[in-house]
């Protein structure tokens, strides 16, 4: 049991943690992040579970960094829909209104 | 209510157990030894790679291949969030705010950060740096001075961002081609001028990531924009 394999294992832990909130949480900025938390403990695997054995692998490395970048960019791309999806119904999740809020009504 | 209070539970179970099989597996692996020596492999082979530092080799030399998939995916989520813009002009008034200590603090700020991104691109060569780095600062840069209300008319959706967001992706393949007509194998630099073509590579590479991400934070619509019919003139 070294450091970097308690790395690995927390971002086992992460990824669970991401996954319940995708699942369960309504709105979609949090299912956003969720969704960031479980790739974060995916990243944390890749980096941590490589270094448990003979010191920085730079593979995973470079790979984790190709990785983040395109969540940075899936995350702003996101954000935009988003805004768009408001911005069009007034709602913020996905689920169907109930009846005493109409499509339009801001909450 | 009922059907809520199984479904968390469910969705708990669910989530655990695969948290639990995912740290099981990782306990696994991690007791057993690997099949190859990766980082051996690497770093055997670092004096062909025309870079000395090992994680810049991986990127754009001896797994570029991911880097231009990455840089493509980039584009599109770029291209796809400019095709989501609600306003026609992106210097919006509404979008400013009038902060005296941002205006203060910008007028230090901009020039350094954008020499720090030189610098980051530079040392991609030989510690840790490189065009993602330093495109990330440069599109920080871009918020920051966006934020401050400097106009940026190079954002309005026209010839010269497409232009910034295209770069970086063309280059990147012209360069693959090449080499494939070359002879060499796709993606395969030429010997000699290996160092030269990563440089030129991460140059455009860091202008195009900056490109995007600054274009993603403008083109999320304004909430009380106006809203004008689908198809309609924006």
């Amino acid at each position: 049991m070294t450091a970097s394999l308690l790395y690995a294992l927390a971002g086992a832990v992460l990824f669970g943690m991401g996954l319940y909130g995708l699942l369960r949480l309504p709105h979609l900025l949090r299912k956003l992040l969720a969704f960031n938390i479980m790739g974060s403990g995916v990243f944390l695997v890749m980096v941590g579970l490589p270094q448990h054995r003979g010191g920085a692998d730079p593979i995973p490395q470079a790979l984790v960094l190709t990785g983040i970048v395109v969540a940075i960019a899936a995350t702003a791309l996101a954000v935009v829909l988003m805004r768009r999806y408001y911005h069009l119904s007034g709602m913020t999740t996905l689920e169907e209104p109930s009846p005493e809020q109409r499509p339009g009504g801001r909450r | 209510m009922m059907a809520g209070w199984v479904r968390t539970l469910i969705t708990t179970l669910l989530c655990l157990t695969l948290s639990g099989a995912l740290a099981a597996s990782i306990w696994a692996i991690a007791g057993n030894p690997t099949p190859v020596d990766l980082p051996r492999l690497l770093s055997e082979n670092m004096d062909r790679s025309g870079v000395a530092h090992p994680v810049t080799a991986v990127l754009l030399n001896f797994r570029s291949y991911d880097t231009l998939l990455e840089i493509g995916v980039l584009v599109i989520a770029g291209i796809a969030g400019i095709s989501m813009a609600k306003t026609a002009s992106l210097e919006d008034p509404e979008l400013r705010t009038s902060d005296t200590l941002l205006y203060a603090l910008q007028r230090w700020f901009v020039p350094l950060m954008l020499v720090l991104a030189g610098y980051l691109l530079w040392a991609g060569a030989e510690r840790p740096g490189g065009a993602f780095q330093a495109g990330a600062v440069v599109a920080a840069t871009g918020v920051l001075m966006r934020l401050g209300g400097i106009p940026m008319d190079f954002l309005r959706p026209g010839l010269l961002l497409r232009l910034g967001l295209g770069l970086g992706f063309s280059v990147f393949l012209v360069v693959a081609v090449a080499s494939a007509i070359g002879g060499e194998a796709f993606l395969a630099y030429p010997p000699g001028l290996t160092k030269a073509l990563i440089v030129v590579i991460e140059s455009v590479l860091t202008l195009s990531i900056a490109m995007v991400l600054l274009a993603l934070f403008v083109s999320a619509p304004v909430n009380d924009a106006e809203d004008p019919e689908e198809g309609g003139p924006a």
